[in-house]
């Protein structure tokens, strides 16, 4: 019971208006289609199909704000699109709220 | 734009920078006799790597950023450099996840694994009480797991992994092998029974029936906690996907290094055919995987062969290049398990059936009778 409580912490949702980073659990190897990234401690395989989304990713520890990230690194046309992105990366701990 | 991974098959088949499931195979000892070792095991090959090149293939796997590799063998632990190969894998940043068949798995040495969160075992148990287990494994080797996992457990190690390759005699205890690894806290992995190495010999008494496969495909879809290492792909025609990539990734995402230093596409097919090269002769790994002539041709684009007309081979893909070449069954034609049994009916059609022979065999001799 009280392991589903420590996982329902809203740890899982992505807040674009504060400070996130590449979990330093995480090794990104870049690809052809973009970059693999493996967790060491879940050890879960993830698939960053896109060259901006693994710029954007390794850039995310600059910033502020995960918002001023996007803007800078792949433009505002695209926000909705990468805040999507980075939400489905939060699940499985690539990226982490600094 | 997404970043989900199914979409990615096509990618694969061109090949990755470097391969997501690398095996090493450190020794061909083995203390064990498995009637179903994929590797022939037994004997140490002299040819095997020394410590030092074990050192700079570490080195190299760190370069080419290999996540992590599988270790197996032959026995693993009975190589006296075991733990400073592994510790130089974690030093370099490649995780660890070995195969042990538990007999050399004493309390301090799972207390020496347990200190180290990059590493993971397996240990091999193939039934759920010792009969079934010793039939396969032989004698003894039911209480040399248990005892291993006694002292993972009783050393603090945490989830460690059960690895059971799915026969027609422990099919039907399946649930008892998920209740084993409950108790133990242990993750189940189920991986497919190949016809390669000794497996061969034991194809024909060993491999499942068909409804057996029904069974496990159902059970395997009720529990997609249940780690497979993407082995039943052929199972997917039956309907649904089941977890995973659902594609041969032999050359394209996974390879084996072999105890002396030969890569071939995947751990099930060590013979000539499916030898890239040896890592000695080309002065690295990484040339192997990138540029090797037989993973260039297994990355090309595959024909569908006999399986053509069949409306099942986007879900199966012809199934496991392994399993047909040992059996006898073009690589273009279908997988001698496959569901709907057209692998059966090949087999049962052709007047000579040629198996390849086997390139390497390590077995260990039984020695001659002396006649009086």
């Amino acid at each position: 019971m009280w392991r589903l409580l420590i996982t329902a912490e809203p740890l899982n949702t992505f807040t674009p208006h504060q400070p996130w980073a590449l979990s330093t659990k995480v090794a990104l190897r870049d690809e052809s289609f973009g970059a693999l990234a493996y967790h060491y401690g879940n050890r879960r395989l993830v698939f960053l199909k896109s060259r901006d989304l693994v710029d954007l990713v390794r850039d995310l520890e600059h910033h502020d704000t995960a918002a001023e990230a996007i803007v800078a690194t792949v433009g505002l046309e695209r926000f909705d699109a990468y805040v999507q992105a980075l939400d489905s990366l939060v699940e499985s701990e690539v990226i982490y709220e600094r | 734009m997404s970043v989900k991974p199914m979409a990615l098959t096509d990618r694969f088949k061109q090949g990755l920078g470097a391969p997501i499931c690398l095996t090493w195979e450190l020794t061909y000892a083995c203390n064990l006799a498995c009637v179903h070792c994929l590797s022939s095991s037994g004997v140490r090959d002299p040819r095997e790597l020394s410590t030092g090149e074990a050192m700079a293939l570490i080195d190299e796997m760190a370069a080419m950023q290999i996540f992590y590799v599988n270790i197996g063998g032959g026995e693993p632990m009975i190589r006296s450099d075991f733990f400073d190969i592994i510790d130089h894998c974690v030093a370099s940043g490649v995780g660890v996840k070995f195969s042990t068949n538990g007999t050399r798995l004493t309390l301090d040495k799972a207390k020496r694994l347990a200190a180290n969160p990059m590493v993971d075992v397996q240990i091999s148990l193939d039934g759920a009480d010792a009969a079934t287990n010793d039939a396969v494994r032989g004698e003894g080797s039911w209480a040399a797991s248990i005892a291993a996992m006694d002292n993972l457990v009783e050393a603090g190690f945490g989830e460690f992994k059960i690895s059971v390759v799915m026969t027609r005699h422990n099919i039907p205890q399946i649930d008892q092998l998920h209740s084993l690894a409950e108790h133990y806290g242990a993750q189940l992995r189920l991986t497919r029974f190949r016809p390669s190495g000794r497996g061969a010999d034991s194809w024909e008494a060993l491999h499942p029936t068909q409804a057996q496969q029904r069974e496990l495909y159902a059970w395997l879809l009720e529990h997609p906690m249940v780690l497979t290492g993407d082995s039943f792909f052929h199972l997917s025609a039956l309907g649904n996907s089941l977890e995973g990539l659902n594609l041969c990734g032999a050359g394209r995402v996974v390879c084996l290094i072999d105890p002396i230093g030969d890569v071939y596409a995947c751990p099930f097919v060590i013979h000539d055919e499916f030898l890239a090269g040896n890592i000695r002769d080309e002065g690295s790994f990484k040339t192997i995987w990138q540029s090797s002539e037989l993973f260039t041709s297994l990355r090309e684009p595959t024909s569908a062969g006999a399986c053509a007309s069949c409306g099942s081979y986007d879900a199966c893909q012809g199934g496991c290049m392994a399993a047909k070449f040992f059996t006898g069954l073009p690589l273009d034609g279908p997988d001698p398990e496959c569901v709907f049994g057209h692998g059966e009916r090949e087999l049962a059609s052709q007047v000579v059936t040629i198996r390849p022979a086997a390139r390497s065999d390590h077995s260990k001799r039984t020695p001659l009778a002396v006649r009086s």
